[in-house]
């Protein structure tokens, strides 16, 4: 009769609905490669299908692959989970490897807390069967859960570098890349794209305006005041998304609020990486060269096109705001990428701001084909074309870099590559990245409303940390707060 | 014992009858169990058994019985008495609001003599309920916000000149009470509309020709008389909004995360059991908690709106 009444109860079946479908669908799958595999298996040998990687260990339960597995069948459709823009390489996968039956399945698998992925593994969990053999997610911290054992059932993800994938594939990443599916030594995840933040520029307005480029944080905000007494309404960044403020601009100042130690998460608001980063954000805010309109609202086109000097932040920002006309949009030769801003004195130790991951199943009875399809699409190549943002295998990524650099599109075309490559091989890697709970709410929830109504960050930060540290208790971490 | 005849007369008349009535009673009985049978297989399937399920969660983990160990567990967590808070602060503005508004709608339409703006009334309450829970929330969205809402002034009275102070979390019982009423109340002024038409006419010539006012006739014996209508929409309306979830969800996403994933108790069992703990027992302590705080309150409204009593 009410909203709730019909919305709550059928959301819920909705849910137990959905959760039974994908069982049923993904059993039904699933179940091929099992119950042929008795019969199958010495068909399968005789047939003689060209396979790459570890298998022929059809019916064995361990060692292969470093972990226990059920019988292997070389020929059994695997099902990969993909959102909407990743649809476009599984499909391309298919066309190229018919030998590997693929079966493509839709899902909401995007970044921004939705955690749809971890929500229908753990059901799935529960149900006992019915796993996709590969999953992508557009979040960092999957490996968080998806590496470890969950109530009492063998972890998701498969461990890659004991025979999923060769050792000396996993080595052409770009170091550090795959750093948040890393654990103990372990590789659990193939990482898509990195998302490292640098300094973008519009140059038509700075060649306007007589200005420079900054290069270190004390540049950008004396710039800051520069803009505010010259060119009032002109801004260099916002801080209206969490994503902004804290994964682009505490990240990348270094500032030690969310690090984390094996089982110790520990949040230092006295350091003065943070002190200096929050003092500049005030800074900033106060004399409006920051501006505190999300990036994806109406407000920002509204107000900020064409008004949007510099503004530090990832690379996926090229498609999202630059080349989008729905966004900030910009004419080829307008827009350029500046270095990472770091603290004067100090080395570059730059933020990142997502980068998807793919994840193979350690329930699939196809490992080989899961193998071949994770380095397919982090690095076949139709990689270049079809990734969207910067790829993280490091030869893909050249290749990418390249694409753009001739596109003509970026002001800075000599450099540009230079410039990404050195933010995306120097992303500092004291961040808690891999912490099974998100930096961002804490801003959104506190800081953020915090300054809509006039307040400063610097008065929110003991709210801001606390939040930190109950999200931490939570996840039944200890606590160390400075 | 002027009473005690009649009844021994009246129990002595089906006696007679017997054979023919019992085979009606029986045809109409077999009808009724067809009737409900679907009903009840569905709820033994989707409700008792999820929540015999839930108990036995609830009590255990791994397998293992761990007395109240979830439960200290649930309440224990930082996120559980916020999120008890914001339910009871929104249960007591909706139900209340509801009741009175949608009662005194009712009233207030029935009593409508021209006949063409009674049945337009009603029509116009009964629009907006034709909007699903989730779409009507997408609706408010561009509402509540002052860039893009048609009734931006509306906003700015009370000083709000962007989304984030408008969705302000002090603000949110009141801002899902709108959004509850603006979409269910319609249907309730129906349901009461049709309690006060059963009213006989004669009470009320009656009342009329002793020269009671609307006010009086409203209060002496239309209210007394729609008494378990109001019963039965408070029990509902309670049941509905202590399981608040959908609004608060889209709101958090739409918000960008300004609202936490854990505003209402619902939201809190869910992400327990598939956020980053994936603690299902925890969870499932949660849920059997608002059970109980539900079926308690039911259990008040129905024994004190007498929703159980035959006339």
């Amino acid at each position: 009769m009410s909203l709730h009444e019909r919305s709550a109860p059928r959301r819920l079946m909705g849910v137990s609905a959905a959760a039974a479908c994908i069982a049923l669908v993904a059993a039904a799958c699933g179940n091929n490669p099992s119950t042929s595999s008795p019969s199958g298996t010495p068909g399968s040998a005789g047939s003689g299908t060209p396979t790459s990687g570890p298998t022929g260990s059809a019916g064995s339960s361990t060692g292969t692959y470093g972990f226990p597995t059920v019988a292997q069948d070389p020929t059994a459709k695997i099902t990969v989970w993909v959102d909407a823009d990743r649809s476009a390489i599984a499909e391309a996968f298919q066309k190229d490897h018919p030998e590997c039956p693929l079966s493509i399945e839709t899902y909401d698998a995007s970044a921004g807390g939705s955690d749809t992925f971890h929500t229908k593994i753990s059901l799935l969990d529960q149900a006992g069967s019915g796993w996709p053999d590969v999953a992508w997610s557009g979040q960092v911290n999957d490996a968080s859960w998806a590496a470890h054992e969950q109530n009492g059932v063998q972890a998701f993800a498969a461990p890659l570098d004991q025979g999923v994938v060769p050792q000396s594939w996993l080595d052409g990443y770009t170091p550090g890349a795959l750093d948040p599916v890393t654990v103990d030594g372990h590789v659990y995840g193939a990482r898509d794209n990195l998302a490292p933040v640098v300094l973008w520029y519009n140059k038509t307005l700075f060649d306007k305006f007589g200005y420079t480029v900054p290069t270190t944080w004390e540049e950008y905000q004396a710039l800051g005041d520069k803009v505010a007494a010259e060119h009032p309404g002109y801004i260099l960044g916002s801080i209206g998304d969490p994503f902004t403020a804290v994964l682009t601009d505490m990240w990348a100042a270094q500032a030690p609020i969310y690090t984390v130690d094996g089982t110790t998460f520990t949040s230092d608001f006295s350091d003065n990486h943070t002190t200096r980063m929050i003092a500049l954000l005030d800074h900033m805010f106060a004399n409006k060269t920051l501006t505190i309109d999300g990036l994806f609202t109406p407000d920002w086109v509204s107000k900020w096109k064409g008004k949007v000097l510099a503004i530090p932040g990832p690379t996926w920002f090229t498609g999202a705001l630059f080349q989008n006309k729905d966004n900030l949009g910009g004419q080829p030769g307008e827009w350029g990428a500046g270095h990472a801003l770091h603290w004067a004195g100090e080395p570059i130790g730059t933020g990142n701001v997502g980068g998807g991951f793919w994840y193979g199943s350690s329930h699939s009875a196809n490992l080989a084909c899961v193998g071949t399809y994770l380095q397919y699409v982090t690095s076949g190549p139709q990689s270049v074309k079809l990734i969207t943002g910067l790829p993280a295998y490091a030869s893909t990524a050249s290749a990418w870099l390249d694409a753009q650099t001739s596109s003509g599109f970026w002001a800075n075309s000599d450099t540009f590559k230079d410039v990404v490559d050195e933010a995306a091989n120097n992303i500092w890697k004291g961040w808690g990245a891999t912490l099974p709970f998100s930096a961002e709410p804490p801003w959104a929830e506190i800081v953020n409303p915090a300054l809509a109504s006039g307040k400063t960050i610097a008065s929110q930060v003991s709210a801001w940390q606390q939040r930190m540290v109950n999200d931490a208790q939570v996840n039944g971490f200890t606590v160390v707060t400075k | 014992m002027p009473t005690a005849a009649p009844t021994k007369k009246r129990q002595w008349a089906p006696l007679r009858l017997r054979r023919r009535p019992r085979t009606g009673a029986n045809a109409q009985a077999f009808a009724a169990y067809v009737f409900s049978s679907g009903y009840v297989l569905l709820l033994l399937v989707f409700g008792v058994l999820p929540m015999v399920y839930a108990l036995y969660l609830s009590f255990t983990k791994s397998g293992q019985f761990v007395g109240l160990d979830n439960y200290v567990k649930a309440v224990g967590d930082f996120r559980f008495l916020p999120a008890v808070q914001h339910v009871a602060a929104f249960l007591v503005i909706w139900v209340v609001t509801l009741t009175v508004l949608a009662t005194l709608l009712a009233l207030i339409v029935h009593a409508m003599r021209v006949r063409w703006l009674s049945s337009t009334a009603r029509f116009l309450f009964f629009i907006p309920g034709a909007f699903a829970g989730a779409a009507s929330v997408m609706l408010w969205l561009f509402l509540l916000n002052p860039s893009v809402s048609p009734v931006s002034f509306v906003l700015k009275w009370f000083g709000y000149t962007n989304f984030v102070q408008a969705i302000d979390l002090n603000n949110l019982p009141l801002i899902f009470t709108v959004i509850a009423f603006w979409t269910g109340a319609g249907a309730w002024i129906i349901i009461m509309y049709a309690a006060l038409h059963n009213i006989s006419n004669e009470i009320m010539e009656a009342a009329r020709c002793d020269g009671a006012s609307a006010i009086k006739t409203a209060w002496y014996i239309q209210l007394p008389l729609i008494r378990k209508w109001i019963a039965y929409m408070v029990v509902i309306s309670v049941a509905v909004g202590t399981q608040l979830f959908a609004e608060p969800k889209i709101l958090a996403q739409a918000s960008r995360n300004q609202i936490p994933k854990h505003y209402s108790l619902n939201q809190l069992a869910y992400v327990t059991a598939f956020g980053p703990q994936a603690d299902f027992n925890s969870s499932a302590a949660i849920s059997m908690m608002l059970l109980v705080v539900a079926a308690g309150l039911a259990a008040f409204f129905v024994f004190r709106g007498g929703l159980f009593d035959r006339d």
